[in-house]
């Protein structure tokens, strides 16, 4: 019994590693990270592939230790003395103190690297603004028009019966007159974007698994992020936080266009206002 | 340590409702609570299979499902918002009425005051309402299956203002929310009393000879965990309160201003959606390690006992326990890294929750390294607790992506977490629950369980455990979300048939435990007699009492302990094993005074 106990976890340790090296399923199902088409993707891929070798071996390793002893101890003779571990508790101790403490020291820093590569970085003075406001269960888009300004948004103009998602007041708000909604998002590629985000009523988020982009909409604070889409397509931003019946089906598209592209959706766009 | 012997001696009852319902004594109130929780998580799994069920068929009809809610699901196919609340029940029922409950309060009840050498704990009254209390909050969460709209679908996290702005935000979302709040309150004021009792036992109720460091393993853990409860739950039961307030006393702790729903401006104003995330989390992470560390205990105690030795060593064992507890409340920001915390909070919260690593790594490598050159012995509550070890490992590598914001980016909210925590707490604690059931039955009830049933249920577990959690994890790699009830997104439909295959490993795994439920049962009426009070060969307390024990622990004659807990494969011994209230001297250098 103690013997296909120590088989089986092996057997399942290796099985569990197939498609995490594979990056694939049995039916030849894609299991892996999605392509990256941002510009500081490649660091969070750098880091997720260097704890999962370090996470990889630690788990494998544990889990052909815990296998090879339940082998190995499980029927002693009549007359086996026990023995003791070489080096006792404290050689364990210090192992993990050096081995573990230093991968996780080691993964701090150069992850503390790749998360001030989005956060702690302030967006290119000359980044496209995009406002994303999310509600129960869409996304809406606002780009600020020729003028370059936002309107204000007043949250008892908001109707979706009279389509005016954002709550804006063309007829007297001077900066509003032009600004232009949307319900898909495109942007230019290799052109910085700062998104400016706000939640209309409840937590949702901003997930778009390509774009290595995901923050939470707070109501009640204007967050935002910046990135440079690196690579022309559709692509889908998903919301990942809980927000009601339809929270699996709130999701709008990424198009990322060449220039000229984007110009064109963009007057397109407008003329629709 | 005083004597409190005092504080505790009440007269054994005679009258049924005192001896079985209302009672005083710790052992009964452990009894009721493994009750509870086995019937809370049976309620929870039927609840997984629903789900499960649905993830994979989305339109599948589940025959009977109308009669849980005519409304929820119409034609026995859920609806969007009864996946939601099935899910914040299946949620809520498991990490707090059976993932805190069975390892804690259910074994730590009945098992410390024994392994401390004490006759009861010491305010049996505050114990008694701690279960009932508790149990108050259990009947709370399920009747709000039968209010008009249902159980709230909020997750069991609750998040404002999705928890907190009321019946506008959806189904469940008005009585539903309430009600959960409610049965959470109670349930913090159960943990509250069960965590004083659990700590002044241990402080103050030990028998003579029992010094601290020569309480076993599960007695540590418990205590551990109850001072882990008693700072967490503090701040829950406060947190819950203002819920409840938002919803009836027209306040606004957690709904900020100028919120619109449905065209309408909300009445609320002033609140902060973080503040919520804050308090939720402060409890929620040492909430994990509630679930967990007794567990380890338990799988300590069992392990040590079937491979006839002690710990290459108790106290580096104690210390990272202890060591857990005081980190589990400085990591809890690391279910914030994109909620909009400030980005330094992010890493702030980061290194602590990489440093956990280590005391946790020390664990592992304690008991790999006391497996090392012991006698194990095979039976199912052994089994189980290797099992456990297998779990901690497998859901414990995977906290090293979580711990770090950068990579949180493509992993929170996905699969990846649910997989997680379903290995690290939910799994293992139920395989600690499991050794400690095996274990500790025949003290309990003075029967056997059945040997080949629990092999076959811990065979059908273990694999069926991985089946099920291990592809979460390449489904949240791939970046598949959590709490969608069906897969509509372009890039995740075809994922199904990975979907398919955990909800055919979740309906076996499930149904295997319907031969730990009938061995229970069995067992508990039919079962072999235990052939003596200490069946496995064990050296601490609970071995040396009569089986069951008697009203007050130990009959006549108060124990005294002389030596470590776990005196093994002692040299000279006339076995080779001297009981911990053996006067058999041991001549070891390293026991404890």
């Amino acid at each position: 019994m103690a013997k296909l106990v120590a088989v089986t976890i092996v057997v399942i340790a290796i099985l569990s590693a197939i498609p995490i090296i594979t990056h694939k399923w049995p039916g030849d199902i894609s299991v892996g990270l999605p392509q990256d088409i941002s510009t500081h993707g490649e660091l969070i891929d750098e880091q997720y592939a260097d704890t999962m070798l370090e996470a990889g071996i630690s788990f494998l390793i544990s889990q052909f230790l815990l296998a090879y002893f339940i082998w190995r101890f499980s029927q002693p003779k009549p007359g086996d003395k026990i023995r003791s571990f070489p080096g006792g508790a404290t050689g364990l101790v210090v192992a993990a103190f050096l081995l573990v403490g230093t991968e996780v020291l080691a993964l701090g820093v150069f992850g503390a690297k790749a998360w001030g590569s989005i956060y702690f970085t302030p967006p290119a003075a000359n980044a496209m603004p995009v406002q994303v406001q999310a509600g129960q269960f869409a996304f809406y888009f606002r780009y600020p028009g020729p003028d370059g300004r936002f309107g204000p948004l007043h949250p008892n103009l908001i109707s979706e019966a009279n389509a005016n998602f954002f709550g804006l007041d063309t007829t007297n708000d001077q900066d509003s007159k032009d600004d232009i909604v949307t319900a898909e998002m495109a942007i230019p590629v290799n052109r910085e974007i700062h998104l400016l985000m706000h939640s209309k009523d409840l937590g949702h988020a901003f997930f778009v698994p390509e774009l290595r982009i995901h923050q939470d909409f707070v109501p009640g604070l204007d967050l935002s992020v910046h990135f440079t889409a690196t690579k022309i397509g559709k692509y889908e931003i998903v919301c990942t936080q809980l927000c009601g019946l339809g929270h699996f089906n709130m999701k709008a598209y990424l198009e990322v266009m060449s220039q000229q592209d984007f110009d064109n959706w963009l007057k397109q766009q407008a003329a629709l206002q | 340590m005083h004597d409190m012997s005092h504080a505790v001696h009440h007269g054994e009852p005679t009258s049924f409702i005192r001896k079985h319902v209302f009672s005083l004594d710790h052992k009964v109130i452990g009894k009721q609570y493994y009750g509870m929780a086995l019937i809370a998580v049976f309620i929870a799994m039927v609840l997984s299979w629903i789900m499960r069920l649905h993830l994979g068929w989305s339109n599948l009809a589940i025959p009977g499902l109308h009669l849980l809610s005519k409304n929820g699901a119409p034609g026995d196919v859920p609806t969007p918002e009864y996946y939601l609340q099935l899910m914040t029940m299946h949620g809520t029922i498991m990490v707090f009425f059976v993932l805190t409950t069975a390892p804690f309060t259910a074994f730590g009840n009945y098992f410390l005051p024994i392994q401390t050498g004490a006759e009861d704990m010491p305010f049996p009254h505050f114990n008694m309402m701690s279960f009932w209390v508790t149990f108050s909050g259990f009947i709370v969460l399920i009747s709000s299956f039968f209010v008009s709209d249902g159980p709230t679908l909020g997750g069991w996290t609750q998040y404002a203002p999705l928890s907190a702005a009321g019946a506008v935000t959806g189904p469940g979302q008005g009585w539903g929310v309430v009600l959960w709040a409610i049965s959470i309150g109670l349930f913090c004021v159960g943990q509250l009393f069960g965590s004083l009792n659990f700590i002044t036992t241990t402080l103050d109720m030990r028998c003579k000879g029992m010094s601290l460091m020569r309480l076993p393993l599960s007695a540590w853990a418990w205590f551990l965990t109850s001072v882990m409860g008693l700072g967490a739950f503090a701040v829950l039961m406060p947190a819950v309160i203002l819920l409840i307030l938002d919803h009836l006393a027209g306040t606004s702790f957690f709904v900020a201003s100028n919120l619109v729903i449905n065209d309408q401006v909300l009445p609320h104003s002033g609140g902060s959606t973080l503040l919520w995330q804050h308090l939720f989390w402060f409890f929620g992470h040492p909430e994990v390690y509630i679930a967990l560390v007794p567990g380890m205990g338990i799988t300590s105690h069992v392990l040590i006992t079937n491979m006839r030795r002690p710990m290459l060593s108790h106290r580096v064992l104690i210390y990272s326990m202890g060591a857990l507890v005081v980190l589990s409340y400085m990591v809890y920001g690391h279910h914030m890294f994109v909620a909009g915390m400030n980005p330094i909070s992010s890493l702030a919260f980061s290194f602590p929750t990489l440093i956990i690593t280590i005391p946790s790594t020390i664990i592992v490598l304690i008991w790999l390294g006391s497996l090392y050159g012991s006698k194990l012995r095979i039976n199912s509550a052994s089994l189980f607790a290797l099992g456990f070890i297998s779990m901690f490992i497998s859901g414990g590598v995977s906290g090293f992506f979580l711990a770090q914001p950068s990579i949180d980016i493509m992993l929170h909210a996905t699969y990846f977490v649910v997989g997680h925590f379903h290995l690290v707490m939910a799994v293992a604690a139920m395989f600690g629950i499991f050794a400690g059931t095996y274990f500790w039955f025949p003290k309990m009830f003075g029967r056997m369980m059945n040997e080949p049933l629990g092999k076959i249920h811990f065979w059908c577990s273990f694999v069926g455990a991985y089946c099920i959690f291990m592809p979460f994890h390449y489904l949240g790699i791939a970046g598949n979300i959590r709490r969608y009830q069906a897969m509509v997104d372009d890039y995740l439909v075809p994922l199904i048939p990975v979907h398919k295959f955990i909800t055919i490993a979740a309906l076996f795994t499930g149904a295997a435990q319907l031969i730990f439920l009938y061995n229970l049962i069995y067992s508990r009426f039919k079962g072999p007699k235990a052939p003596n009070d200490n069946p496995w060969e064990g050296t601490s307390l609970e071995w040396s009492t009569a089986t069951p024990p008697p009203h007050n622990n130990w009959g006549d004659k108060m124990p005294v302990v002389y030596h470590d807990p776990y005196q093994y494969s002692v040299e000279g011994a006339k076995q080779d094993f001297i009981m911990q209230a053996s006067p058999e001297p041991v001549h070891s250098a390293d026991e404890e005074k």
